[in-house]
């Protein structure tokens, strides 16, 4: 990327001439202070993951565990599962997030590539039609698709397919933004080449093309995966009587509150950090390799 | 703006390498899906909010195209209306002035640290939205840290609280819209080519002036999306209200929520829907002409 190589370089060699003189720490300041207050409002995004964390570890006296740290204990850590219905939640939510996403997906892509790449009559109609969901707010999702699924008899059979039906819905315009910026990024001549050597389209498609588009594909899986498995608003709607996760947070906040579900949200986030440093290491390695 | 020669022939994602053919039919399962999913629920929803509102979830209701429902949406929730696009409006300029040093930082300021620093704005939101929601409830209680050290230095009074404030309800949108308002700002900063604020400066203008004339213009797209992506979803948030607000705060959202699930007033809940759905709309129409940005994603 040509950003990468230029901007540290061009960031720290050139001095700035701003009329004033300063002091050098007057300067070294100015210089840093963007940086100080970008760490500031990471460290205010960290706060409640701390809380998560520590409260993971506490040993409530009462039942509900929403409330100060008392004593440390592991045992919420080896007992997951002992709350009535939590991994139950979890298995579900997992099983639903890995569905959309797998068809969001899929079908985004297909849409983004003849975005991209084809022209055809009502491209700004479909355009508006994918932007169209993102505009709306979830609660007016969510109560749309039920009284469609009441209207059509589903009422009963609300459950597994009809959360699938929701989650593909919301993902799918972020799947085709994501994919879409990354085709657009890339150079058709490429593919060009590919075929003045004599590659046919479909050896293009798999050998260049996909390759190319793939760490767009890959992150808008991640981004519907976490969109899916985070969803409450629009779940809570077509759920009926099914709990997946956030669905039991939810309804543990009314009476007891495990302290289990802390255990679970900073499983979350160590699994999705590790998932996100194995990846850039990976990318990091490669690039050089490549260079 | 390009240093380099532009060769001749197709340039990536321009009109010239689109290809006619066959290839839209790629659009089509897609396309079913929100046509089958979006569009036809949203019709069926305008023909849900004109039914007669005197029907009941069990005996059905009749269709008596009943303009009035929307008067009478209006009449009782105008206020839940204009609080919930101030919440979310306060929320999004907050986030705006919260995340554009952050994504500056990110862009310019971060060197090699500069992917490291981008997965940790995202990081915290890989935990769930409402354990993290839950615990600023924690965090903002009466016993909590945040309340008694502003009773300390005398910014709350004794008695004062934050939970169950609107300050509370705002604070939680802020905290869970932010990476929405970060990431685009910084898709947009990254790829302002710094040399142009160099040139800024180099002509003499002070670092304010040249933002406000080099760096601020230039992202613009990132700004208008970010707020956008923070604005939408915060007016029809409900959860922050509920978990860290009372019903004094509540947002439309609420409302909506509870006219569907618990009281199954499905006319009122489908206009008042549907009002909330036209004015997010509206108001996305009037922001963007008045941006100037054609490209809203």
């Amino acid at each position: 990327m040509a950003t990468d190589t230029r901007l540290p370089v061009a960031g720290r060699s050139r001095p700035r001439r701003s009329g004033r003189t300063r002091t050098p720490v007057g300067r070294w300041l100015a210089d840093h202070l963007v940086l100080f207050i970008g760490i500031l409002v990471l460290v205010y995004m960290f706060v409640p993951i701390g809380y998560i964390f520590a409260l993971s570890f506490n040993q409530p006296s009462g039942r509900s565990a929403t409330a100060e740290f008392e004593s440390f204990t592991w045992s919420n850590w080896t007992s997951i599962c002992e709350p009535e219905g939590l991994c139950d939640s979890l298995r579900l939510s997992v099983a639903v997030s890995l569905t959309a996403t797998v068809l969001a997906t899929v079908l985004g892509t297909l849409m983004a590539f003849a975005l991209v790449r084809h022209s055809f009559r009502g491209r700004a109609a479909s355009n508006l039609l994918i932007f169209l969901p993102m505009a709306t707010p979830e609660v007016v999702m969510g109560s749309s698709l039920l009284a469609m699924f009441v209207s059509v008899g589903l009422d009963g059979a609300l459950g597994f397919v009809t959360i699938v039906i929701a989650h593909v819905l919301f993902c799918l315009s972020f799947v085709v933004v994501t994919v879409k910026a990354r085709l657009a990024g890339m150079d058709a001549r490429l593919e060009q080449a590919a075929m003045d050597l004599y590659a046919n389209e479909w050896q293009t498609f798999r050998l260049v093309t996909l390759p190319l588009a793939m760490p767009g594909i890959v992150a808008a899986a991640l981004l519907a995966f976490s969109l899916s498995f985070d969803d409450f608003i629009v779940t809570n709607f077509t759920a009926g009587q099914s709990v997946t996760f956030p669905i039991f947070v939810y309804g543990s906040k009314l009476k007891d509150f495990p302290a289990q579900l802390f255990v679970v949200g900073s499983i979350m986030f160590l699994v999705s950090f590790v998932f996100v440093v194995a990846g850039e290491l990976w990318r990091r390695r490669r690039s050089i390799g490549l260079g | 703006m390009s240093a380099a020669p532009v060769p001749a022939g197709p340039q990536p994602g321009s009109e010239t390498a689109r290809r006619r053919g066959w290839g839209w039919l790629l659009l089509v399962p897609g396309m079913l899906w929100l046509a089958v999913f979006f569009l036809f629920p949203t019709v069926q929803l305008v023909f849900t909010s004109l039914y007669d509102p005197s029907g009941s979830y069990e005996q059905g209701y009749a269709m008596t195209w009943h303009v009035a429902n929307y008067v009478d949406a209006v009449r009782d929730t105008w206020n839940l209306f204009a609080r919930s696009f101030l919440y979310a409006g306060i929320a999004t300029g907050v986030c705006l002035a919260l995340g554009y040093p952050l994504a500056y930082a990110i862009a310019f300021k971060a060197g090699r640290w500069r992917n490291v620093m981008l997965v940790l704005v995202i990081a915290p939101f890989f935990t769930s939205f409402l354990l993290r929601t839950l615990s600023w409830r924690t965090i903002l209680s009466d016993q909590g840290p945040v309340t008694s050290f502003l009773q300390t230095i005398s910014v709350l009074p004794d008695d004062g609280r934050l939970l169950a404030t609107p300050v509370a309800v705002i604070a939680g949108l802020i905290y869970n819209f932010m990476p929405f308002m970060t990431l685009p700002l910084y898709a947009s900063l990254s790829k302002v080519d710094y040399r142009l604020i160099e040139a800024a400066g180099d002509l003499y203008s002070s670092p304010f002036t040249g933002f406000r004339k080099v760096t601020f213009p230039l992202s613009l797209p990132g700004v208008v999306s970010g707020t956008l992506l923070t604005f939408i979803p915060a007016c029809g948030d409900y959860i922050n209200a509920e978990l860290l607000g009372t019903p004094k705060q509540y947002m439309v959202g609420n409302r909506i929520q509870a006219a569907f699930l618990t009281e199954h007033n499905y006319p009122l809940a489908a206009s008042l829907s549907l009002i909330l759905m036209a004015l997010v709309v509206l108001m996305v129409v009037v922001y963007v002409r008045r941006a100037g940005t054609e490209e809203l994603v």
